[in-house]
Order: structure tokens, then sequence, then C-alpha cells
């Protein structure tokens, strides 16, 4: 069983090789590697370095992130199509990211305004679920997340509407979802976020076991199950706010990632983050790859990218379910 | 060993008390059965002990003591709610494991004491099979997930166990040997408390048994002082005759059909 993690690591030092390499200007294996140590000729150590590198980092960040947060928030709200996009999450904190960066706010506390505003988002969701029936009902979380996600959306305008342009930009490029503006400072930030949100996760994981039985088992188990819920909704926002404020919506990845995982065996919370991190990392990097290469030299948004694969899966989940 | 003193529920926007002052009392060595109709209170009596509703008045006492902290008290009491759905795969040793969960906490890793509870309890329970063919949860039937349940309390290893209709589609066969594996644990020290439709399996296995009315306790004492007509086809609204049991001379109900005049 130690071949699917040799596998998961291997893909993801194989995507993150292939996207340092590939672009409008190839680069041999050997080439990358001598970038790395400052080797060799000096346009390719800046394509590598400057260029390709921290986007690539950024975009593997970006994907465990969603990938971890995806499997914490599937297990606890027992509910196979839980994912941070489709909740609401993403666009609450998208609310808040745009909100900050209308108010002029700096940019190391875009992601505590991320934060605050999936922590809304996720707050609005469930109390529109609670109105009509209960978190573990499938159907009628998802209708709270996109109601959420509407009435995000809709925020969102309407802050657009009286800023001024360059915010408009940054806004739209927000609801797309990029990681084109990758720098390694923001790398660091986005690291330190999703450590602590990250760390906290892999710490609960097994009261996240004990959670997926239902809330009757694990406050017969002794665990206090809307306390431990809550949480582990925060943690998972504040992991899903920092990988918004840093790179935008990227739909989909949280719910496609923890299914490809569970798929090879993985069925408790500690490994299934440990390889929800991994796959999503890689996914996204692809994703990424294909999103600048697919058409060069145009770059296509990194969300319609992964929403293209994410959207027919989750029919497929959805068809399975109902 | 599980003390219901005077215990009072009444769940948002209700008309009426859930429970309306029931006190009963789970000794080691016994097994308490509550019956009662639908709607008596039977399961809102399980829902008060794991805490999961607000007690009105009254108190839920575990060796005398109120339940303070959950966890301890996940090792004192095991309880099998009556369902559970599982959203995720999991295996028969993976769910049976979780069982352990009060004694390990969020981080401890599990040691040879705790591995050794967990094959007990399957052994006892008799799903040590399912786990040997790695059988998967989604894979058994109702009978054998129900068993798995009870095997999971089991490796919790409390002095008590709680079970909500734990017969609840089981066949026969498999109905009577839950009751006389609960019945064993009994005889083994344990307190059993069984929440139960099944008047006529509880009547032969059940050293007390408590009947719930509309929140209250119309009878209890021993399935005899309990299993009279009169009461059951009071709280029932039903009429019946209580018979015997050919084989061990335990009260038994039959409820008879409603005669049609021509």
């Amino acid at each position: 069983m130690w071949l699917r993690w040799f596998v998961f690591v291997l893909g993801l030092v194989a995507a993150l090789l292939l996207a340092t390499a590939l672009g409008t200007i190839a680069l041999s294996p050997g080439q990358v590697w001598n970038a790395l140590f400052n080797r060799g000729d000096a346009a390719a150590i800046t394509i590598v370095q400057v260029l390709r590198l921290p986007r690539a980092v950024l975009a593997a960040l970006i994907g465990a992130g969603l990938g971890i947060s995806g499997a914490a928030l599937q297990g606890t709200m027992r509910n196979p199509l839980a994912e941070p996009y489709l909740l609401g999450v993403s666009g609450g904190a998208a609310v808040g990211a745009v909100f900050a960066v209308s108010l002029g706010i700096s940019l190391t506390l875009v992601p505590l305004a991320a934060f605050a505003g999936a922590i809304a988002a996720v707050l609005l969701a469930f109390f529109v679920a609670h109105a009509a029936g209960t978190r573990g009902d499938a159907r009628i979380l998802l209708m709270a997340g996109v109601v959420v996600g509407a009435f995000a959306n809709s925020v969102i305008m309407l802050v657009l509407g009286s800023a001024p342009s360059n915010v408009v930009r940054d806004a739209v490029w927000w609801m797309m979802g990029s990681v084109a503006a990758a720098t390694w400072t923001d790398n660091g930030w986005l690291f330190g976020y999703l450590l602590v949100g990250g760390g906290a996760l892999l710490l609960w994981a097994r009261q996240i076991d004990v959670l997926a039985l239902g809330d009757d088992t694990a406050a017969a188990l002794g665990l206090d199950p809307e306390r431990t819920a809550r949480k582990v909704y925060a943690a998972a926002s504040l992991v899903a706010a920092a990988t918004v404020a840093a790179a935008g919506l990227v739909g989909f990845v949280g719910l496609v990632v923890p299914h490809i995982v569970r798929g090879t065996g993985i069925r408790r919370h500690l490994p299934l983050f440990a390889g929800s991190a991994l796959v999503g990392a890689a996914l996204v990097v692809l994703a990424d790859l294909a999103a600048r290469t697919i058409r060069p030299p145009a770059e296509l948004p990194l969300g319609a990218v992964t929403a293209i694969v994410g959207v027919p899966f989750f029919l497929a989940r959805l068809r399975r379910l109902v | 060993m599980i003390r219901y003193e005077d215990v009072v529920v009444r769940y948002p926007r209700a008309s009426r008390d859930a429970l309306a002052g029931v006190g009963l009392d789970a000794r080691r060595g016994m097994l308490t059965a509550v019956v009662g109709p639908n709607g008596s209170g039977k399961s809102t009596l399980v829902r008060a002990l794991l805490g999961r509703v607000q007690l009105g008045k009254g108190r839920v006492l575990v060796n005398d003591h109120p339940i303070t902290d959950r966890m301890v008290f996940a090792r004192r009491v095991a309880v099998v709610t009556q369902r559970e759905e599982l959203a995720f795969p999991l295996s028969v040793e993976e769910y049976v494991a979780l069982g352990r969960f009060p004694h390990l906490g969020g981080w401890r890793g599990a040691g040879s004491g705790d591995r050794a509870a967990v094959e007990r309890a399957m052994e006892r329970a008799g799903v040590e099979e399912f786990a040997r063919d790695e059988r998967q949860l989604q894979e058994l039937s109702g009978g054998e997930w129900q068993r798995v349940r009870l095997a999971r309390a089991l490796a919790q290893e409390g002095e008590a166990l709680v079970l909500d209709e734990p017969t609840t589609f089981l066949d026969v066969a498999h109905e009577m040997s839950v009751f006389e594996l609960l019945h064993q644990l009994a005889g083994d020290g344990h307190a059993v408390l069984v929440v139960s439709h099944q008047l006529n399996l509880v009547a032969r296995f059940a050293d007390e048994i408590v009947l719930l009315s509309a929140g209250r306790v119309a009878a209890a004492g021993s399935p005899d002082d309990v299993m009279q007509a009169a009461v059951l086809e009071r709280v029932y609204e039903w009429p019946l005759v209580v018979t015997r049991d050919p084989a061990v001379g335990a009260p038994a109900l039959l409820p008879l059909r409603v005669r049609r005049r021509t």
C-alpha cells in the first residue's frame, strides 16, 4: 500500500517538473535542473526561478489547500458533494477579498478579510440549511450553498458597480481564478495560512473519522458533534479562504480530489488529508499548465479549466447519489 | 448504574412533553427493557442520555454522578443509536476500531490492548469473519450491519450498554441471537438497557420492563408485572390477550383482529 503514496509523490514531482519545463519557451529537464541552481543560460534561470517555479508552487499550494479543505468538509458534513466552492465558502471569501481590496487594505491582510467572508458564508449556508432541514442532507446543503454563492456574486457586483476600474479588474481576476501573479512572498503567506488551518485539520483527523459516523454516534463516542463540526468548518474555511485570497475562485478541486484519493482505498481522514494535499497539488499544477499552454499566448482562467474537468465529475457523483 | 430521575424533555415547538417526569434505573447484571407505543418517548430517553436533548427538569446519573465529561461517559457506557447512515465507505474492522475512540482520544495510537479489545468485540458479536474477508460496511445486509454496530459498542468495553431498537430489520434468528448476547452481557455484570418494540422478545429476556406511555411510566417491574392485558390494552389502544410462551412460561402478547359485525 506504499505504492499509492509513491505514485502520489511522484505525480506531484512530475507535474512540477512539467510545469517548469513547458511553456512558450520549452526547456529540457537538464536546463530546468541547472537553472534551479543558478547555472547555465541567464534567460532559462529567469524563466524557471522568476516566472514558472513560483507559479507552479502557488498552484500546488492552492491544490493542496482545496483538497484538504474539501476532504474535511465532506467528512464533517457526511456529504460527498461538499466542497468549498459549491458551499459558497469560496464565494464568501471572494466578497471579503474584494471588499478588502476596494477599501485599499494591505495585501497581507486580504486573507483575513477573505476568511471573515468565508465564515460569514458558512454561517449563512448553515442558517439556510438548518431552516430547511439538516446538514446531513446533501441536496438541502447544496441548495443552501448555491443560494449563498449567488448572494456572494450579487454582493461582489454591487461593490463593483461603484468601484474604480483597477478594482474591477482585480475582482474579475478573483472570480475566474488565476495563479499568474505568483510571487515568493505571497506563496510564503499562503503556506503559513495553510500550515495553521491544515495542521489543525490533521490534528483533528480522528475526530472527523468519528464525526463522519453521524452526530448521534459521535456523541455516543464522547464527542460534542456540534462543537467539533464548528471548529472543523472554521479551519477548512480558513484554508479555503487563504487559497481564494491568493488565487481567486478555483472550483471543484475540493470535490474531485478527495474522491480520487478515496478511490485508492484510503478511508481514514489522516491519510485522506495527506493524499488529498498531494493529489490536489499535482492536479492544479497540471490544470494551470493546461491553462497557459492550450492556446498560447492567451491564458485561460484557471478556474475555468478546473470547472471543465470538475462539472462532469460533479454530475456523475450527483447521479450516483440521487 | 444508569438512573433517570424525574426527567422532563420537551422538544422546541412541541405541544406536549416528550418525557413528562420519567424515572428508571438500569442496574448492573440486569437486562432492563423500555417498551411503549410509537411516540411514547423511548428514543428521547436515549437522546437524553447522550445529551442530545435539553432536560427541562430532572437528571440522568451514571454511577450516581451527573454526566459532565462525555469522553468519560463513553468509556463507561456504550450506546447504539437507532439509526446510523454512513456517507463514505469504511471497512468493518476500521469501523469497530472507532469504538476505541473514547479511550484513545484524538491523537494517541492504538496499542495492543486496543487491538485485543477490537478482536474480542468482533468475536463476541460474531462479525470476525467479516473483518477477515475485509468486508466493507456498505456491502453488509441490515442484520449484519446491526451486529457490526453492536461490535463497535462492545469495543468500547464499558460497564453499561444501551441499545435503541437493536433488532429492527433482523429476522427471527438474528433477533434471538442479539437478545441472547444481551442476556449474556447482563449475566457478566453489565448494565444493559434496551429500547424495543418487540414486547414478546423483551418479555422472555428482560429482568425488568419499563412501559412508557405518552412520556410517562405506565408500568414497571418484572415481565409478569408489566405484561398485563388490561395495562397493555390501555397503553397500546388495541384489543389483545396475554398468553404464556409454551417453552419458558414467559408472558406473551397476542394482539387480536378487530371483529367486524356483518
